[in-house]
């Protein structure tokens, strides 16, 4: 049976290659840094469950001090030229998006699989499921490429390195967020948060307390990045004792709703770096690097209407259903 | 209160510019000194508190190494890049003469909801759909009637993400099985109300047809302020030759 560690073996080795070719590359702006970044990332992919919590908990210390006190660089490992990719678009014509879905059809071909069939319960673990069909689906699709387009032997792993360098540290940011929110769990955060704000604004009518539900959550998950995090805070602040115990609104629509307006605040902070800051590096954008770059600026008036729709929405569904 | 201390470094850090993964490592220990700090705690407690939060990190970074899964795209995209990936997309778009980037973004946000609902969020997302595909085809569109300014190519860039991230947010709520569902569930069982996973989703369909109304009125004006947004960068620079004369 495939499982997350067999998934984690893959990418480690991905990474590895990423190290080593950062490594025989002599034109890199940070060439020991940023192999010995990737080359950690490989490390806690490969052998992170036999170091112990010490030991993970330094592994991030030094990858925050590679990647994080100064900026890494970006290798320009050899590709082909914009004339040959031209001539070989119109070569290859189509077939080249054949690849490229072969991903997505596995991912949810794996998971329905596993859910529904004998052998696919048999090859695919039921945790995380999607992604290991999602890990699989890009290893077959490169394998099928790499049959059909028949590549000098490293060019998929230095054009992976082209790509995984203009991405950069945010690479990281995701689970470095989650483990944030567990350490947050630990010391009661939450708990703190949902006293401060109960105390200090008077949620003495429906409105008042959806608008201030619906704020918070956005602004939580602004500052956390994730609309994740935020809602247990918000939730057993303003959720749960005032809206549907106070109030009596329902449960699910309080609850749904609410976690939408979270995602309004996804929608407008740097802090959701793989929503807004790796598009933004992805896409080459000049402000890439601004506190609000050209991905945030785009999202922010759908953002700010949707989040004044969802408390409407709340206001006028949750006391009537 | 203190403890509130590790949200304020967060902000600080994010008004400072600061990298965010070394606040991210500050926030951290400050909230795990802060959570164990009372009058009369020694050095040598602090220090053994600094250590323990430093694990409790470390092992919920080892416990959430799968966000890593989806980087074995890079090499696939990298390799189609190398052999005209984007290219293609441009070509496909070209023959296509009655997109606009607008109308195009439209479509797209439309599939992105529709398979996003269903479950199906791993079909679009930024290094499998909009640089290779999204953001390529809709400048092609744009570039159909003739060459566009910086300002506006990354301007349709820009909004290329936004409209994948939009589909996306807006969209998966309405399938029982996405991580959030999962979240608010057990969220309520631990608080003593069971919620079925369903209830959930069919409230987040309101506000993804809103969602839908919205970006997409905005993507049928963002044609027009694309033009426009050319129009300024042909008259700002250098003068004209019938000026020069």
């Amino acid at each position: 049976m495939i499982t997350l560690d067999h998934a984690y073996i893959v990418v480690g080795l991905m990474f590895l290659a990423f190290a080593v070719l950062t490594l025989m590359d002599r034109a890199h702006p940070t060439r020991l840094r940023s192999a010995l970044f990737w080359g950690l990332i490989a490390a806690s992919m490969l052998v992170g469950s036999w170091i112990g919590d010490l030991g993970n908990g330094l592994l991030v210390l030094g990858l925050v001090v590679l990647a994080g006190v100064k900026k890494l660089g970006v290798g320009k490992p050899a590709t082909t030229s914009p004339a040959e990719r031209e001539d070989r678009a119109v070569r290859h014509g189509n077939w080249l998006f054949v690849p490229a879905l072969i991903v997505p059809l596995a991912a949810v071909g794996g998971t329905l699989a596993a859910k529904y069939t004998a052998f696919g319960a048999w090859l695919i673990s039921d945790t995380q499921t999607t992604l290991i069909a999602l890990g699989l689906g890009c290893v077959i699709a490169l394998a099928v490429a790499w049959a059909w387009l028949k590549p000098p032997a490293t060019a998929p792993f230095q054009e992976g390195r082209r790509l995984v360098d203009s991405i950069g540290w945010a690479v990281l940011l995701p689970q470095m967020l989650a483990s944030l929110g567990a350490v947050f769990l630990l010391s009661d955060v939450g708990g703190v948060v949902g006293e401060l704000i109960s105390s200090t604004v008077p949620l003495t009518t429906p409105l008042v307390a959806v608008i201030a539900y619906c704020l918070g959550m956005a602004a939580f998950t602004v500052i956390m990045g994730n609309a994740f995090a935020a809602f247990p805070v918000m939730t057993a602040a303003i959720g749960l004792p005032v809206l549907i115990h106070q109030f009596d609104g329902n449960v699910a629509i309080v609850c749904a709703i609410g976690m939408l307006a979270g995602f309004c605040g996804t929608l407008m902070t740097p802090m959701a770096a793989n929503f807004n800051v790796v598009p933004a590096n992805l896409l080459e954008l000049p402000d890439r690097d601004a506190p609000l770059n050209g991905v945030i600026r785009a999202q922010i008036p759908t953002a700010l209407i949707m989040l004044g729709i969802n408390m409407l929405l709340m206001y006028l569904l949750a006391f009537r259903f | 209160m203190w403890v509130l201390l590790g949200v304020a470094v967060l902000v600080l850090g994010f008004v400072l510019k600061l990298n965010p993964l070394l606040v991210i490592v500050i926030s951290a220990l400050v909230t795990g000194l802060t959570a164990a700090w009372a009058p009369g705690v020694g050095v040598a407690e602090l220090w053994a508190v600094a250590i323990s939060t430093l694990e409790a990190f470390g092992k919920a970074f080892n416990d959430s190494r799968y966000f890593h899964i989806t980087w074995l795209i890079l090499p696939l995209i990298g390799l189609l890049e190398r052999e005209g990936l984007q290219e293609r997309a441009r070509i496909v778009i070209a023959k296509a003469r009655a997109a606009t980037a607008g109308r195009l973004m439209l479509v797209y946000l439309v599939l992105r909801q529709i398979t996003s609902a269903l479950g199906l969020t791993s079909l679009g997302g930024h290094p499998q759909m909009v640089r290779p595909l999204l953001a390529p085809m809709a400048e092609g569109a744009a570039e159909a009637d003739g060459p566009i300014s910086e300002p506006a190519r990354f301007r349709i860039r820009g909004m290329a993400a936004a409209t994948d991230n939009i589909g996306l947010f807006f969209g998966e709520d309405i399938f029982i099985a996405i991580g959030s569902i999962v979240l608010m569930v057990g969220f309520l069982q631990q608080a003593g109300i069971m919620v079925e996973p369903l209830q959930l989703s069919v409230w987040a369909i309101p506000t993804a047809i809103a969602a839908l109304v919205v970006h997409g009125i905005r993507l049928l004006m963002f044609d027009r302020r694309i033009e426009r947004l050319d129009r300024e960068a042909d008259a700002t620079p250098a003068p004209s030759s019938e000026a020069a004369q």
